[in-house]
């Protein structure tokens, strides 16, 4: 057996293991995994009928579908030729994936300000090239414009200053 | 005929009305509606204008922001953006031999060579002529082809609701590029995303795994900003920047004699094709340019020019892909059924503004409606105005590098994420979610199909436990005579993917679109 196609055989992997996911979270685990283990695993949710569907009816058809996809997808990467996965850049990634949580998880702690410079910062580092003025300048203009754009204009619930600061010169 | 102008009249009154405005503390009278439409069409050039950054991530990003507009202003916004990007698109396609946008693909074999030959002035304003004729005959058939519509899709059952969005979706996917199997299969993973939070039905928190952030559910704003915002970014990143901005001069850019008259035909080809590809489910404007530009190939008498600076290979799409993106509102607006990712979004926003999309929305609420039909056509003005005189302005902004650009769309699409819900959680699942678009597009899964499940999930579920309910549980119901609407829809979607399956099309398909994205 010969994978020709990286990218099926993947694909197909990804979308049997989302699909079998989604059919054991809904319909909770089989018997006998239950009875190996003395309780029930993942409780599941309701089947219901036809007639009146429970919580878990539509997701677990739609998870057996999926996974069927997912196994037809695979058995194609068998047969068919197809290109290799391109080559993961972890760098952008990583650096765009971290600045937004930074973002998130400063804001209420550091304000507005604050977070978005960490932002900015972190990301243009994940860029091919990073200038120290230039990102300073860039995230200045940027913290002035939010702050008037969302906090002022458009009146979004931000702190714009930390909250260890007392007076906060712009509300 | 008379009623369609009588109800354009209530759109145009609706677009021109004077409001009381309160920004940043002060009260203002001002026609609020029409400026929307005006700073909608700016953004959207914008973003057509720049290159890698499309009119989803851009209409997901100002979504949270429109939640403090009324409707009609918000929706006629974001309409703007999206055909705003047509126009825009055009510019850096000719221009730079970029695709702004991912429409004017096909813009570029024939707009670039006429600005080499020096004839970007003439190649632009046949772009903008030919969008804005498209778009004042886009405007008319939606004024016309709407209500009818919706008076039939008034009678819809919850059967024929639900065969009609498995047409919707199986026609998105037989039109999208790529293998058939994986959209399909992304069109059911987006289904079982949009399942995540509280079942309308029993109350059972699913799929939240006891967190409490998951409890309504995945935000599409959240999803389509991860997939295509974030997911844009990286894949923009990965490879070095080079941009051969063409500026040595627009020159004039009033058209010759001769070009008037070869633009002509070609305009009128691609308005009519446009028009048809957008209505479809899976159309819009990026189908619609494709098709043109085939169409144009094949029937003009000029053939031989084309890719070496061919007038008709500007014309016609750029004609198309404006029609297209404006009738693509016909199915969202009669039926409540999105065609395009850009749609999803769209029923989004009025699902935020508590408005439910359907054929209910045009007697209703018409000022919204026939408020929203106008206001594309005003646009389109506009969009003329700003794109010709004040084309320099563009081109300048094109010289922006990337690395200006994309942490400033990163932080915008951060805010408006976070201030969904101002929860630190919703930037955590955006970010998620552009690991899985970015893996996605990796294997060659289009995120495309799935924002559209993701939205018709929960629609979809509960219009099955409806129809299912009403026959007792007897599963014919959709292909019973006693439901011929519901039985032609499944059928026909079924005859698609038969048609798309059979061997000798399916090598016809895939030819199709790698010849297209050359």
């Amino acid at each position: 057996m010969k994978i020709k196609s990286q990218k099926d055989w993947w694909a197909g992997w990804m979308f049997i293991a989302f699909g079998l996911f989604f059919i054991l979270v809904s319909a909770g685990t089989p018997e006998f995994i239950n009875g190996m283990f003395g309780t029930k695993l993942i409780a599941g949710y309701q089947m219901g009928s036809s007639v009146r569907m429970g919580p878990a009816y539509f997701p677990v058809v739609l998870g057996g579908m999926l996974a069927a996809l997912g196994l037809m997808v695979l058995i194609d990467s068998l047969v068919e030729e197809g290109p290799k996965v391109a080559k993961f850049h972890f760098r952008p990634l990583i650096f765009i994936a971290v600045s937004s949580l930074a973002f998130a998880y400063l804001l209420k702690p550091l304000g507005l300000a604050l977070a978005s410079v960490a932002l900015v910062f972190i990301c243009a580092y994940g860029g091919h090239e990073f200038k120290w003025k230039e990102v300073a300048i860039m995230s200045v203009v940027l913290v002035i414009f939010s702050v008037v754009v969302f906090v002022k204009g458009l009146s979004l619930p931000f702190p714009v200053c930390p909250s260890f600061i007392d007076v906060c010169p712009i509300r | 005929m008379e009623g369609i102008f009588g109800n354009l009249a209530i759109g145009f009154i609706e677009v021109f009305k004077l409001q009381a405005v309160t920004f940043a503390g002060m009260t203002m009278t001002l026609p609020f509606n029409i400026l929307m439409c005006l700073i909608g069409c700016l953004l959207g050039t914008l973003i057509g204008v720049l290159p890698g950054i499309g009119p989803v991530a851009t209409i997901a990003m100002l979504l949270p922001v429109t939640f403090n507009l009324s409707p009609i202003a918000a929706l006629i916004m974001l309409a703007g953006i999206y055909y705003g990007a047509q126009y825009g698109g055009s510019t850096t396609a000719i221009l730079v031999n970029l695709p702004g946008e991912s429409s004017s693909v096909v813009t570029c074999l024939d707009g670039y060579q006429m600005a080499r030959q020096g004839r970007a002035g003439p190649a632009l304003a046949t772009a903008a002529i030919g969008s804005f004729f498209a778009g004042t005959v886009a405007t008319l058939v939606v004024a016309m082809f709407a209500p009818p519509l919706a008076e039939v899709a008034l009678k819809f059952g919850p059967a024929e609701y639900f065969s009609l969005m498995v047409l919707g979706l199986v026609a998105a996917v037989v039109l999208a590029s790529g293998s058939l199997i994986k959209a399909i299969a992304m069109v059911i993973l987006g289904l079982l995303l949009g399942l995540v939070g509280t079942d309308v039905n029993s109350g059972v928190l699913r799929f939240a795994f006891g967190i409490s952030e998951l409890a309504d559910g995945i935000g599409f704003v959240t999803v389509a900003m991860g997939m295509f915002g974030i997911c844009e970014i990286i894949a923009n990143l990965e490879q070095k920047e080079h941009r051969e901005v063409f500026t040595s001069k627009v020159g004039s850019l009033m058209p010759t004699k001769q070009d008037f008259k070869r633009m002509i035909a070609p305009i009128l080809r691609g308005t009519v094709l446009g028009s048809c590809l957008g209505i479809l489910p899976g159309g819009g404007a990026l189908l619609a340019s494709f098709g043109a530009y085939t169409l144009e190939k094949k029937v003009s008498k000029y053939s031989h020019e084309f890719g070496k600076g061919a007038i008709e290979g500007v014309a016609a799409p750029e004609a198309a892909n404006n029609a297209g993106a404006q009738t693509s509102f016909i199915p969202l607006l009669t039926l409540g059924i999105p065609s395009n990712a850009v749609m999803a979004l769209m029923i989004g926003a009025m699902m935020i503004q508590g408005i439910a999309p359907g054929p209910q929305v045009m007697t209703e609420r018409p000022q919204l409606f026939w408020g929203m039909i106008a206001s594309m056509w005003v646009g389109n003005l506009m969009l003329v105005i700003l794109n010709l005189p004040l084309i320099g302005m563009w081109i300048k902004l094109l010289t922006v590098p990337y690395r200006y650009l994309y942490p400033s769309i990163l932080l915008f699409m951060a805010i408006g994420v976070f201030s969904i819900s101002n929860q630190p959680f919703d930037c955590f699942l955006m970010a998620c979610f552009g690991l899985l678009g970015y893996v996605c597009v990796k294997l060659g899964c289009e995120p495309a199909p799935l924002i559209l499940g993701f939205i018709l999930g929960p629609l979809m579920e509960e219009n099955l436990r409806r129809a299912m309910l009403l026959s007792r549980g007897d599963p014919w119901v959709f292909i019973s005579p006693s439901k011929p609407i519901s039985m032609g829809f499944l059928i026909a979607s079924i005859l698609l993917l038969v048609i798309i399956a059979l061997p000798a099309l399916r090598k016809k398909r895939v030819e199709v679109f790698v010849e297209d994205n050359k």
